[in-house]
C-alpha cells in the first residue's frame, strides 16, 4: 500500500513539473493575441444540396480529394459514393455488417473503407473492372468497434477502436505494421496531420494524444475535456489540434507550445460535440452537435458566427472539402447536407 | 433492450456519458427557484387544481434572459429540456417541445429525471403498461399495445411478478388525493413517452452504439500503471517546447494569410460553383492546367510546401531547376516520396535505383547530401524499407526550401507565370442563366477518368517540348531524342500514389523513366482490352502500376549490366523493352515516326540529358544495336565504372574492366 502511495506522489510531481514546463513557455494568451483582431462577421451559409437515399442514420462522411465526391456510411447497410454537385449516387455498396461507424475515402480516389461494430476495417476497391465493386481486404484484429479510420495512401490505413487503440495496416498483406496502445478509454475518432508524419486521436478517457506514425510512439497528452472525445481534428497548418467532446466544448491545443489554448462553448449549448471540421483558412471551425445543429465558431476569437440549422436529428459528421468550398453535413435523419 | 444486447454483446455494453444530463439538472434547479425561476400558475382541470404549471413563452423568455442568447435558441434548448424528460407538456404530451406560446407545461420530478447510470428497464415498463389496462381496459395506443404483446412473449417467466406489481401499484395510487394521483399519472406517463417514444418519433434518449469502457468503474491503479505514467511524463518534459507567443502569431498569421482564398470568407472568382451551378471555377483550377489563376500562383508564395503540393506549380518549379540545372533535388525528392507511398512489393527495387541514380558515387543524378547524412542513408539502405531515405530527403528539401525556393520567386520563370496568371472576371448570371445552369450540370469526373486526361495532357506537353535543348555536357546525338509515351491504364492497373505525385514532367528522370516505360511495355503487352487507349504521356506516377516481376525482370537486367550512366540511358532505350520480351518495335528516332501497329498509339521514348551535374563524367552514348549482346560488348568498351551496391556481393558478373 505505501508503495503505491510513493509512486502515486511521484507520478503526480512529474506532473506537476511538466504542467511547469508548459507553464514556462507560455508568454502569451490566445486571446492576448488576437485582442487586436475583430470577429469574423456573421456567416450564413444556406443548403445547396441535399442527398438523399439512406434509410437509416447516417454515421460518417469522408470527402474525397478533389471536392466533389464524397462517402457516406448509413446504418441501412449503405455506403454511398456520391457526385455532390449533380446529387447523384456514383456506387451504392451494400455491406456485410450494417451496423457500420465509420469511412473514409483514400487520396488517390480508388479505394474506401469502412467499418464499425463488426471490428473490421473492411477496405472496398472503386476501380474495379465493369464498375463492381468488390472488397478487396477486411482488416480483422482489432477486439472492439472500429471508430474511425484513415488512409494515408493506397497501401497503408490508420484506423482507431473501441479496443482503445489505433493500428497501421498494410492494407496489401492485411497484417498490423505499427500497434498504438496507450488510451485508457474507447478511442473515438482520428486525424491524420496534413504532412502525413502524425496523427491524433481522442478517446474516452477525456485526452487527446499525438502519435509519430513511424515511431509508433505517443509524443503528446492533451487533457482538460471533462467529457468523451467524439471528434477530433487538425488545424489546417498542421501545428494545432481541435477536439470535440461530450461536455458540450470544443478546445484548441497547440502543438508545439504543448498547451491548451483556449475552449469553444457557450453556456446556451448543452448538447455534445458529434463532429468537427476547420475551414481552409483555419479561421472558422464548424463543429455538429447532439441538438441538431452546426455551429460556427471563429477559431481565434472563439465567438459563434453562425449556425447551420436544417437537419431533424442529430449531426453525426461533418466535412469540409478539400478546396474548402463547401461543407457537407450528415444527420442520423439519413440525410447529407451540402452548405456554402 | 436487454435480451437484444446480450446477443449482440461484443464487449460494448456502457452507455455514452450524456454530460449534458447534468447540465441540464442545474438549469432546471434554478428554473425552479420560487424567487428567480420561471412564473407558475396553477391549473385547473374539471374540478381539481394542480398548482405550478408554467408555459411555454415564460420558459423560453426566462433561458433568453438566463443565457443571454436569442429567442431561436432559448426555444432549442427549451425543446431540448423538453426532451430529455425534465419538463413535460400537459397538452399534447407526445410531442416533446416547447411551444412559444401559452401552452403549459410543468417540471418533471426527480425521481423521473433521466439518469445515465443506469438504462430504463423493460420490467417497469411492462408493469407501467399493466397497469394502465388495469385502470382502464383497452386505453392503450397502438404502439403500447404491441410493445405490451412483445414484453408479455419475452417476459412470460415473469409476467405474475409483473402484474402482481401493477396491482399493487394500482392499489397504492387510488389511496392518494385525487390532485396528487393526477399529477403522478400525468409525470409517470411523461416518463414512458421519453424513454420509450412512438415509433418515427425522434427520441433524446437515442445516443447511438454503447461504449466499451464502463464510465461507472473505478480505475485500477497498479504499480505499473503509475510506472508508466511516470515514463511517459518524463520523456514529454524533456521535449522541446516553443514559446507560446512564438506558435500562437504562426497561427494567426495563417489564418490571416489565407482567409482571402477561404471560399467560406471571401468570394471565388469567376463565381463559386456552388452558388451559380458553373463550374468555370474547377476547370480553371485543374491540377495541371496551363495557366493558372492569379489566386493560385499567389499561394505558391506561401510556403515551399504549398508550391510542392500543387501539381502545376511543382512543374512551374522544375522547369526553374532545368535552368538551373539542378533538376536532380527535386527528382530525387519526388523518388523518396514515391517510395513512401508506393507498394510494399516494389519497395526494395525503388531504393536501389534512387541510390543508382542518385546517390552511388558517379551517379547520372548525384545529389549533395552532407557526408554525415549520406553515412546514415547508405547503412540503412541495406535493410530498405518505406522511410528508409527519409533523413536524405529532408535535408534536400530544406536545400531546396532555403536556396532554390527562394532564387525561384525571383526567377523569370516564376514572374513570367504570374504576368500571364488569369484573374477571371466575377460572373453575373440572372436569375434565368442560373436556371440554364442548374439544367447543365454535369457529372462530376471520377479521379481516376481525370488523372487519364491529366496524363493525356502532359504527353502533350511533352510532345512539345524542343528536343534541340539538350545539355551543354553531353555531346548532341540526335537519335538518342526519343519521346516516352507512356499509357496509363487505369483500370488494369490501380495508381496508388498520392495526387500530387500524378505530376508530369517535362524531363523525367531516368528512374522514372526506366520505370514506367517497363511497366509501358507490359501494358502493351497487355493491351488486348478496349479501354487500352494508350494515351501517351511523359511520366506515369511513378513505379505504382508495375508488377513486381516484370519491374524485378528489367531491373535485374539492369543490375546485371552494372550502372554506368551510359548504360543507364542505354537501358532506357527501347530496345530494353524488346529485350524485356513484348512485341512492340520502337524506334529510337524521331517523334514522327510511328512506332508499332496503329492500335497502340504509343510512339517513341524522349529523353532530354540535362541534369547532369558538371563534376559527373560524361559518356559519349553509343549508338544503339538491337543484340543485347552487342550492347554489352560496347558497354565493356566504355571503361566507365561500376557503381556497386553496397549489398551486393562482387560477382563476376558484377566486375568489369
Amino acid at each position: 500500500m505505501g508503495e503505491i502511495e510513493e509512486l502515486r506522489k511521484e507520478a503526480d510531481s512529474l506532473k506537476d513539473q511538466i504542467t511547469a514546463a508548459r507553464k514556462a513557455v507560455q508568454d502569451t494568451t490566445l486571446q492576448e493575441a488576437v485582442a487586436s483582431i475583430t470577429v469574423v462577421g456573421r456567416v450564413q451559409m444556406k443548403t445547396r444540396k441535399t442527398l438523399r437515399g439512406h434509410l437509416a442514420k447516417i454515421y460518417a462522411m469522408h470527402w474525397g480529394a478533389d471536392a466533389k465526391l464524397c462517402v457516406s456510411a448509413s446504418q441501412d447497410g449503405k455506403l454511398i459514393v456520391w457526385d455532390s454537385i449533380t446529387t447523384n449516387k456514383v456506387n451504392a455498396i451494400p455491406l456485410k455488417s450494417s451496423w457500420v461507424m465509420t469511412c473514409a475515402y483514400a487520396p488517390s480516389g480508388n479505394l474506401v473503407a469502412c467499418g464499425g461494430l463488426d471490428n473490421m476495417c473492411s477496405i472496398y476497391n472503386l476501380k474495379g473492372k465493369d464498375g463492381n465493386v468488390k472488397v478487396m481486404r477486411e482488416l480483422a484484429a482489432h477486439t472492439g468497434y472500429l471508430s474511425c479510420c484513415r488512409f494515408l495512401s493506397d497501401s497503408e490505413i490508420i484506423t482507431s477502436s473501441g479496443d482503445c487503440t489505433c493500428v497501421l495496416w498494410d492494407i496489401e498483406t492485411g497484417t498490423q505494421k505499427t500497434i498504438f496502445a496507450g488510451h485508457q478509454g474507447d478511442c473515438m475518432s482520428l486525424a491524420v496531420s496534413p504532412d502525413f508524419n502524425f496523427f491524433i486521436s481522442g478517446a474516452c478517457d477525456f485526452t487527446a494524444k499525438l502519435w509519430d506514425i513511424r515511431e509508433g510512439q505517443c509524443r503528446q497528452t492533451f487533457g482538460g475535456h471533462e467529457s468523451d472525445i467524439n471528434a477530433i481534428g487538425f488545424f489546417p497548418n498542421g501545428n494545432a489540434v481541435i477536439t470535440g467532446s461530450d461536455d458540450a466544448t470544443c478546445k484548441l491545443y497547440d502543438l508545439r507550445a504543448d498547451q491548451e489554448l483556449i475552449t469553444y462553448q457557450d453556456s446556451g449549448i448543452m448538447c455534445g460535440v458529434t463532429s468537427l471540421a476547420p475551414s481552409f483558412s483555419g479561421r472558422l471551425l464548424l463543429a455538429g452537435y447532439d441538438d441538431f445543429n452546426v455551429n460556427i465558431w471563429d477559431a481565434l476569437k472563439a465567438e459563434r458566427v453562425g449556425v447551420l440549422a436544417g437537419h431533424d436529428n442529430r449531426v453525426s459528421c461533418i466535412g469540409v472539402s478539400a478546396d474548402g468550398m463547401a461543407c457537407c453535413t450528415g444527420s442520423w435523419d439519413s440525410f447529407l447536407k451540402i452548405w456554402n | 433492450m436487454t435480451i437484444r444486447n446480450t446477443l449482440r454483446d461484443h464487449g460494448q455494453r456502457y452507455r455514452p456519458r450524456m454530460a449534458c444530463l447534468k447540465k441540464a439538472e442545474k438549469v432546471m434547479l434554478e428554473m425552479q427557484d420560487p424567487k428567480t425561476g420561471v412564473k407558475s400558475q396553477p391549473q385547473r382541470l374539471v374540478i381539481t387544481t394542480i398548482p405550478h404549471a408554467i408555459t411555454g413563452e415564460d420558459i423560453i423568455a426566462w433561458l433568453a434572459d438566463r443565457l443571454q442568447v436569442d429567442t431561436q435558441e432559448a426555444r432549442n434548448f427549451g425543446s431540448m429540456l423538453v426532451a430529455l424528460g425534465y419538463i413535460y407538456p400537459l397538452q399534447d404530451h407526445k410531442r416533446l417541445v416547447i411551444k412559444p406560446d401559452a401552452s403549459l407545461y410543468r417540471f418533471q420530478t426527480p425521481y423521473f429525471w433521466p439518469t445515465q447510470q443506469w438504462p430504463v428497464e423493460d420490467t417497469d415498463y411492462a408493469i407501467y403498461l399493466a397497469k394502465r389496462n388495469i385502470r382502464k381496459k383497452g386505453i392503450l395506443e397502438l404502439h403500447e399495445q404491441e410493445q405490451y404483446n412483445r414484453l408479455h412473449k419475452w417476459m412470460n417467466h415473469k409476467w405474475d411478478f409483473i402484474v402482481m406489481q401493477a396491482k399493487e401499484q394500482y392499489r397504492a395510487a387510488k389511496e392518494r388525493k385525487k390532485p396528487d394521483r393526477v399529477v403522478f399519472e400525468c409525470q409517470e406517463r411523461a416518463y414512458w413517452v421519453v424513454h420509450r417514444p412512438p415509433p418515427g418519433t425522434v427520441s433524446a434518449m437515442d445516443y447511438g452504439l454503447d461504449r466499451r469502457i464502463d464510465p461507472n468503474a473505478e480505475e485500477t491503479k497498479t504499480p505499473d500503471f503509475y510506472e508508466r505514467i511516470m515514463i511517459f511524463t518524463q520523456q514529454s518534459i524533456m521535449r522541446p517546447r516553443v514559446k507560446s507567443s512564438v506558435s500562437i502569431g504562426a497561427m494567426v498569421k495563417y489564418c490571416a494569410t489565407y482567409s482571402s482564398h477561404d471560399p467560406f470568407l471571401s468570394k471565388c472568382l469567376p463565381s463559386n460553383p456552388w452558388l451559380t451551378d458553373d463550374v468555370t471555377y474547377w476547370t480553371l483550377n485543374m491540377p495541371n492546367v496551363e495557366i493558372p489563376t492569379t489566386m493560385r500562383v499567389e499561394r505558391w508564395t506561401f510556403s515551399f510546401g504549398e508550391l510542392l503540393s500543387d501539381p502545376r506549380g511543382r512543374n512551374d518549379f522544375r522547369l526553374f531547376l532545368k535552368k538551373e540545372f539542378s533538376g536532380e533535388n527535386l527528382a530525387f525528392w519526388e523518388s523518396c516520396e514515391d517510395l513512401k507511398w508506393g507498394t510494399a512489393a516494389t519497395m526494395s527495387e525503388k531504393a536501389e535505383q534512387i541510390y543508382k541514380t542518385f546517390l552511388a558515387r558517379g551517379a547520372p543524378r548525384w545529389i549533395n547530401i552532407d557526408g554525415k547524412t549520406m553515412e546514415i542513408t547508405l547503412k540503412s539502405l541495406k535493410h530498405p524499407h518505406r522511410y528508409v531515405l527519409d533523413a536524405a530527403q529532408t535535408h534536400i528539401y530544406m536545400l531546396m526550401k532555403k536556396d532554390s525556393y527562394g532564387r525561384y520567386m525571383k526567377s523569370p520563370v516564376f514572374k513570367d507565370t504570374l504576368k500571364k496568371a488569369i484573374c477571371p472576371d466575377e460572373h453575373k448570371f440572372s436569375d434565368a442563366q442560373l436556371e440554364q445552369n442548374a439544367k447543365n450540370r454535369r457529372p462530376s469526373l471520377s479521379p481516376i477518368v481525370l488523372r487519364q486526361l491529366e496524363l493525356e495532357q502532359k504527353a502533350k506537353m511533352a510532345a512539345n517540348v524542343d528536343i534541340t535543348q539538350l545539355c551543354r555536357f553531353t555531346t548532341p546525338v540526335p537519335h538518342l531524342a526519343v519521346y516516352s509515351g507512356i499509357s496509363d491504364f487505369p483500370s488494369a492497373n490501380a495508381s496508388p500514389s498520392l495526387p500530387f505525385l500524378a505530376h508530369t514532367t517535362a524531363c523525367p528522370s531516368p528512374i522514372s523513366v526506366a520505370l514506367d516505360s517497363t511497366s509501358a511495355s507490359e501494358r502493351r503487352a497487355e493491351a488486348n482490352e478496349g479501354e487500352a487507349e494508350g494515351n501517351p504521356a511523359a511520366r506515369v506516377p511513378a513505379g505504382g502500376n508495375v508488377s513486381k516481376s516484370r519491374m524485378a525482370l528489367s531491373l535485374r537486367r539492369l543490375l546485371k549490366r552494372g550502372c554506368t550512366p551510359s548504360t543507364m540511358f542505354a537501358s532506357l532505350s527501347p530496345k530494353c523493352h524488346s529485350a524485356a520480351g513484348t512485341s512492340s518495335r520502337i524506334q529510337p528516332i524521331g517523334p514522327d515516326q510511328p512506332s508499332q501497329a496503329p492500335p497502340r498509339r504509343i510512339a517513341n521514348f524522349f529523353q532530354i540529358k540535362v541534369d547532369i551535374p558538371p563534376e559527373c563524367r560524361i559518356y559519349p552514348i553509343e549508338s544503339e544495336d538491337e543484340d543485347e549482346e552487342t550492347r554489352a560488348a560496347s558497354r565493356g568498351g566504355v571503361g566507365a565504372k561500376e557503381i556497386i551496391c553496397p549489398w551486393e556481393s562482387l560477382t563476376p558478373q558484377n566486375e568489369t574492366g
